[in-house]
């Protein structure tokens, strides 16, 4: 075990996958020599040569096809897009071409789609968003949003080594921010949610950077049992652990840095008044980025993207219900 | 710009030529065919057809190798399937939706591809897989393999950004790769005086790939044509943009009587038929026997397709993953007898 940053741990996911598996390369706009906008590639492609780390035009479209057309001939590619709001640009060749393949045709499209994500840092509209909730309406991807330096890394080994197109959320502000012990050696993290923080009167239901807010906002709140649940995969969704968890609480709050309608915490609340309504003991609450663009100046973005004291009051509330 | 030559290719062996008249025979029987079932209502959905267009998709891939990509033929390109050997009942079995090996019923019409014989399916929106053919080339090039990709398109496809990405992407790499552009003249209805100010086999140069236009209605000239384009591509001379000029003699589907095509240019485009031009140089009852031997294999196809069951319903909603260890693309067949005979050909002009 050594303390890593979530940028290193996934540094060190490419890395042990493209020393393990010679099929694995990585392709995206300036993640060669440059070593990708954030860094998350440096040092790749001085260990494994320009053909294994390549830096590409500037065509999201042509790396996520490229990308398909060289999963189906046998590779393993990782492609970065620079920021996860540029995926729109090639939204057709993920959504319609890698998703519907292998129902359509048998065809397997082992391909991992890295989205560097979210707000927090004065982005603005193009360089904050979290698009999850587009790919978990698309049949046939799978979407994996990690919080922490450790499911980071064993989420990446386990979307690389998944024959499917797998859409993998890594949150932008928790690259250098969040520091954890990270297993030495590869290892894969399984695609189910994690109790982040144990609790038994409220459950917070949060993926991504919202994890950790969620669990400040339980350090927060004083005289309850807080439950924190990591959700990690979005597609597919561990629908028994989050029963499980309203199962223990009855109370439930779901929070979404990404803009609220249709986001991932509404097939969450969905779930739980569709299978978990016996269990409730009160409404199934959410907090969510309203359905905004991410605004740039920092007090309008800390408006609308959920906070601790936020969460923690949310919290507070539905503890009086 | 290399203008079309049209001339005939000196690397087709009599064998060849009868097989590729077999080929555009049979493409044009199965559609003929298919457009009856659908019109008797045992196809359903709609229906498309490459009917004066069978020169273009069987002479590409003709020129290929077994282990090249073929990504993808389209809804005139049939033929491609045919050539790289697709079992002919399962392609009535996908046209009427039941159950099959290509897609289980999942997909219809032209949208299928057999990926053991190294195809992949086309997607409605073009030129996606022009884009897909670039990755595959990609990798073939990653491995060292002496393996190219096919694609088609049509003229309206050229519009579209992808096309310019695949292209830059292609000819900046300089990947095997090989696009065989279709022009018909028409995009569903619009005219290609509506879609570009200029002929995008132009373009080529551009991206820095040679560009060939060649007679679409001459079958040896589309062979010829995408030949020099994969000795090029396997020879690491990168991509080649070969624009075979045609008319799509039908509607865009079955559903379109394309009355804004003219019929002077219906007629004038008749009288280049494909197949009539190539089995005008084989004796009438060779060709009387080639088209009863074709339509009977259609019809053993067309009555095990009906003999097959639609597919369960319970299966409507499985494979939308892959669970077990991903297939790659296979290896088609590849007829063209300068595979099988190398040294018994001459070498190309």
């Amino acid at each position: 075990m050594a303390v890593r940053t979530y940028l290193q741990a996934i540094t060190d996911g490419l890395h042990e996958a493209m020393l393990e598996d010679e099929r694995v390369f990585v392709m995206g706009e300036d993640v060669g020599a440059f070593g990708g906008a954030f860094k998350v590639t440096a040092g790749l492609q001085e260990e494994f040569g320009p053909e294994r780390v390549r830096d590409t035009p500037i065509a999201e479209a042509g790396i996520i096809g490229a990308a398909v057309g060289a999963a189906i001939a046998g590779l393993r590619p990782v492609c970065e897009m620079q920021f996860s709001d540029f995926v729109a640009c090639g939204f057709d060749q993920l959504v319609n071409v890698a998703g519907k393949m292998h129902y359509r045709l048998g065809l397997a499209v082992p391909m991992v789609l890295r989205l560097p994500s979210g707000g927090g840092f004065a982005g603005g509209p193009f360089h904050s968003q979290n698009p999850e909730a587009w790919f978990m309406h698309a049949p046939g991807l799978k979407v994996l949003a990690p919080s922490t330096p450790e499911d980071a890394k064993g989420l990446l080994a386990a979307a690389i080594a998944d024959p499917n197109p797998v859409v993998f959320m890594e949150h932008k502000h928790l690259y250098r921010r969040i520091k954890g012990e990270v297993p030495d050696g590869s290892y894969e993290t399984p695609f189910t949610a994690r109790v982040a923080r144990p609790g038994t009167d409220l459950t917070v239901i949060a993926y991504g950077a919202m994890v950790h807010a969620a669990t400040a906002a339980a350090d927060e709140v004083e005289g309850a049992s807080i439950e924190v649940l990591d959700l990690r995969s979005l597609a597919p969704l561990d629908e028994e652990a989050i029963l499980v968890s309203v199962g223990k609480t009855s109370k439930v709050l779901v929070v979404d840095e990404a803009n609220r309608t249709c986001a991932a915490g509404a097939e969450v609340a969905s779930l739980i008044a569709d299978r978990g309504f016996e269990l409730l003991d009160g409404p199934v609450r959410r907090l969510a980025t309203p359905d905004v663009p991410i605004p740039f100046s920092p007090p309008l973005e800390e408006a609308v993207i959920p906070t601790s004291s936020r969460i923690a009051e949310a919290c507070r509330e539905l503890l009086d219900y | 710009m290399t203008k079309g030559n049209g001339r005939e290719s000196d690397l087709l062996t009599l064998e060849d030529r009868r097989g590729l008249l077999r080929a555009m025979c049979l493409m044009r029987g199965v559609e003929e065919r298919g457009l009856s079932l659908y019109k008797q209502g045992k196809i359903p959905g709609s229906f498309y057809d490459g009917h004066g267009m069978e020169a273009i998709s069987v002479g590409a891939t003709w020129a290929l190798g077994a282990g090249d990509a073929v990504c993808s033929p389209l809804i005139r390109d049939l033929g491609a399937h045919l050539v790289r050997g697709t079992d002919l009942t399962d392609v009535f079995r996908h046209y009427m939706g039941r159950e099959n090996a290509l897609s289980h019923g999942r997909e219809g019409n032209v949208h299928f591809g057999d990926r053991r014989l190294g195809v992949v399916g086309m997607v409605s929106m073009l030129p996606d897989m022009m884009v897909v053919a670039t990755g595959i080339a990609m990798a073939f090039k990653m491995r060292s393999e002496e393996r190219c990709a096919l694609s088609f398109f049509g003229d309206g496809a050229t519009s579209r950004g992808d096309w310019h990405e695949a292209m830059n992407w292609a000819a900046l790499y300089r990947l095997p790769a090989v696009f065989v552009l279709e022009n018909n003249q028409f995009a569903y209805s619009t005219p290609t005086s509506k879609q570009f100010a200029e002929d995008p086999i132009k373009r080529a140069a551009a991206y820095g790939m040679e560009g060939v236009s060649v007679d679409g209605n001459d079958v040896t000239a589309v062979f010829e044509a995408t030949r020099a384009g994969r000795e090029k591509a396997l020879a690491g001379g990168g991509p080649t943009l070969i624009e075979a000029r045609t008319l799509r003699m039908h509607g865009h589907g079955a559903h379109d009587d394309a009355s804004y095509i003219s019929a002077e240019m219906l007629e004038h485009w008749r009288r280049r038929d494909p197949i009539e031009r190539l089995a005008s140089r084989f004796a009438d009852d060779e060709v009387a026997a080639l088209e009863a031997e074709v339509k009977a294999a259609i019809d053993r196809a067309v009555e095990g397709a009906l003999a097959t069951p639609m597919p369960d319903p319970a299966g409507a909603t499985a494979s939308v993953y892959c669970s077990g260890v991903p297939e790659v693309l296979g290896e088609g067949a590849a007829p063209w007898s300068g595979f099988a005979t190398p040294d018994a050909l001459p070498a190309a002009a």
